[in-house]
């Protein structure tokens, strides 16, 4: 086998094992999304039903039973809010830490990382407590407060490394110009990072999107947004997957198509600083 | 023109006192927390009626997973946080919440007709005599089989089989290859889930949690026995995989006709024979559960009712949708909507002597039997401290249920033997006792 043909060989070879691993990571979504259109009787059925006459009942009936918009519309407002709030408090953190380090700033970021260790239910009861007392359970502040300190050190940690690749020369020739810390960090650093906070960004509202353990404890009625309409399709006594896959595809949806107008940002983001 | 600035002020204050007030009265909003299940969604699609006849009132509904729906409205009713209105509670939650002044009493007052409402599911939602949750539906068990699988094997089943009858049956229409199985029971751990099923099979074999001391008897001979029979029974004859199946997933397995005998909640018996829902439909038939040596505690009792919180902020509100919400009428507008065959079972005697309904449902009389029978007062043969059937009325039973069943779901699972599995349970049963002050 000559060196051309082993190449080529190793090319297919890594592309098969691409689509394989990409297909299987795919399967439970396109899973979802075919079950969403089956009977319940289908959608349980042993061995399982691939060919079958689609029915819209289940989107019908999710529409019917909730209120699809207003879910909707705390998700994007609380992910999105959230996202924002901690971004403006992350991008300074991070700057003055990967900028002008001290003897603690390595102990610091691991401290921030470390509240990510714990357990979200261990302080499920303080949280609520906290909540109750101050008017926010039920509310999308409350949400978007919790949200925001839930991803800030992930968000942290994120720009922190973005900021840290970039070329220390450009900011002593900003600052050989006369540039102060502020100018330096709006004119030079943000500009020049970017695709790093804009895919912080994006992780963080997918993060947020998803979320469902603060979403289901902390609201009700008023502020729960998607995955806590989800929850509500599982059932005790009775067929439920048709439905719940219905009500998950049309949460998963916006997000989806979000994420893949984004995805360039995305990847180039995460991406960022791992060649070099 | 001083005068008519004073009317025209006068007037602009009545408006405006006229307007908050209709507002006022217009935003009384009550939420109600419920779990999903056919008969609340039932409730949420005829809710317009309610508020078309309280103009004054709008509900707001919050589904949830029944785990979920538990931890929540724990969560809120024990820091009183006023979230939710309404709630759905279980006969378990309903007197330990009652006895600890967590709930308003429900008011029945003028045609409710408090008594109509079976005595045993009253009795399991009172604390003292006083009725703390009113029941939407209940259920008990009991056994659905297939008439014709049970025929071509030449046997019988009856009301009050003993256990080992139904194991013969169940060893006689067991035919894996041709995809069905003896029997399908309730193997997934949890106090609700598999532990629904085992303690009643303990009762029958004259097992009880506690003693009059409150020691748990857990790996007592009686449970034991029961534990072991259980095991080999679905082990030999049941599904594979039978120690993660719960009511969903045996209702699957039934309806696709791949069980033989289901011992399960009696509400199962509507999906059964609904022709749209299940490919046995019409080869469905009923009888009352198997028992040992009692006939005690062998048919568990459930009720999910609602119940007004005491740190709601609307309270007459709240409580004129639950009398609502669990009254005669409700039931003739399900039926006058949906059918006599959908509306919600197991709370008033009123249902059942309809004709209607005895038309409609062919499972009504042995449901009614199955829940007349279940007494949570007097479900074991020994004598026992504790109010319930399927499970002990104590706050700390959730734990100690839930532990005891994962124990025997390893044991049917084969990660452990049954002795095991119940001495594993009784040291835990014993250490959260003595922890919560028993002895």
């Amino acid at each position: 086998m000559t060196l051309n043909q082993q190449r080529k060989l190793k090319t297919l070879i890594t592309g098969l094992l691409a689509w394989f691993v990409a297909l299987l990571l795919f399967f439970p979504i396109f899973w979802m999304f075919l079950t969403s259109f089956k009977t319940e009787l289908q959608a349980i059925s042993v061995p399982p039903t691939l060919f079958f006459e689609p029915t819209l009942d289940n989107y019908k009936i999710v529409q019917e039973r909730s209120d699809y918009l207003l879910h909707a519309m705390n998700s994007v407002v609380t992910s999105f809010g959230s996202t924002f709030i901690a971004l403006i408090i992350a991008i300074p953190a991070a700057y003055s830490m990967a900028f002008f380090p001290s003897k603690r700033t390595k102990d610091i970021l691991l401290w921030m990382l470390s509240t990510k260790m714990l357990p979200a239910v261990g302080v499920l009861v303080p949280i609520y407590i906290l909540f109750r007392n101050n008017g926010l359970l039920d509310s999308r502040t409350g949400l978007i407060i919790i949200f925001t300190l839930m991803n800030l050190p992930i968000i942290i940690w994120m720009l922190f490394s973005y900021f840290k690749d970039l070329p220390k020369e450009i900011l002593e020739a900003a600052r050989m110009d006369g540039a102060t810390p502020w100018d330096e960090m709006v004119k030079v650093v943000l500009p020049l990072s970017i695709g790093g906070i804009a895919s912080t960004g994006l992780l963080s509202i997918i993060l947020c999107w998803n979320e469902a353990f603060w979403s289901l404890n902390l609201t009700a009625s008023n502020a729960a947004p998607l995955t806590a309409m989800i929850a509500s399709y599982s059932s005790p006594e009775g067929l439920f997957w048709a439905k719940l896959s219905a009500a998950s595809t049309m949460a998963c949806a916006p997000i989806v198509v979000f994420g893949w107008f984004c995805q360039k940002q995305l990847v180039q983001g995460l991406t960022f600083g791992a060649v070099k | 023109m001083k005068s008519l600035s004073k009317n025209t002020i006068a007037c602009a204050v009545s408006l405006a006192t006229a307007i908050t007030t209709a507002n006022a009265f217009a935003d009384t909003q009550i939420t109600v927390a419920t779990v999903n299940n056919g008969h609340m969604i039932e409730m949420q699609k005829l809710t317009p009626d309610f508020e078309k006849a309280n103009p004054g009132i709008k509900v707001k509904w919050v589904t949830l997973e029944e785990s979920v729906l538990r931890q929540n409205v724990t969560q809120d009713i024990a820091n009183k946080s006023g979230l939710y209105d309404v709630m759905t509670i279980g006969m378990y939650e309903a007197p330990i919440w009652g006895q600890r002044g967590w709930l308003q009493p429900i008011d029945a007052s003028g045609s409710y007709d408090e008594k109509d409402i079976l005595p045993s599911i009253r009795s399991g939602l009172s604390y003292k005599g006083t009725l703390y949750a009113a029941p939407f539906y209940g259920e008990s068990s009991m056994v659905m089989y297939r008439k014709d699988l049970v025929k071509a094997a030449g046997m019988k089943i009856s009301d009050h089989d003993s256990w080992d009858h139904i194991r013969d049956v169940a060893k006689a229409i067991n035919d894996p290859k041709k995809g069905i199985y003896g029997i399908c029971l309730r193997g997934k751990a949890g106090w609700g889930d598999n532990m629904a099923l085992v303690t009643t099979m303990a009762n029958s074999f004259g097992g009880r949690w506690f003693d009059e001391k409150w020691k748990p008897e857990i790996n007592s001979p009686e449970w034991k026995k029961a534990v072991s029979f259980y095991v080999d029974l679905l082990g030999k004859y049941g599904p594979p995989g039978a120690s993660s199946n719960s009511f969903n997933e045996n209702l699957a397995l039934f309806n696709e006709g791949k069980c033989g005998i289901w011992i399960d909640a009696t509400i199962a018996a509507s999906f059964v024979t609904d022709p749209k829902q299940s490919k046995v439909a019409d080869k469905v038939a009923f009888a009352q559960t198997p028992y040992e040596v009692t006939k005690k505690g062998s048919n568990w009792l459930w009720a999910w009712a609602l119940a007004v919180p005491v740190a709601t902020k609307h309270e007459a509100a709240a409580q004129k949708f639950v009398r609502w919400a669990t009254s005669k009428d409700y039931i003739k507008l399900v039926a006058k909507n949906e059918g006599w065959a959908s509306v919600p079972t197991g709370t008033r005697e009123s249902t059942y002597e309809n004709p209607n309904f005895q038309k409609a449902a062919v499972f009504a009389s042995a449901e009614l039997k199955a829940i007349k029978s279940a007494d949570p007062e007097d479900s074991t043969l020994k004598p026992s401290p504790y109010v319930g059937v399927q499970f002990a009325s104590i706050p700390e039973f959730q734990a100690i249920g839930t532990t005891t069943g994962q124990m025997i779901s390893g044991a049917l699972a084969g990660a452990m033997t049954v002795d095991q599995a119940l001495n594993n349970a009784q040291k835990a049963a014993e250490r959260q006792m003595r922890q919560a002050g028993y002895y």
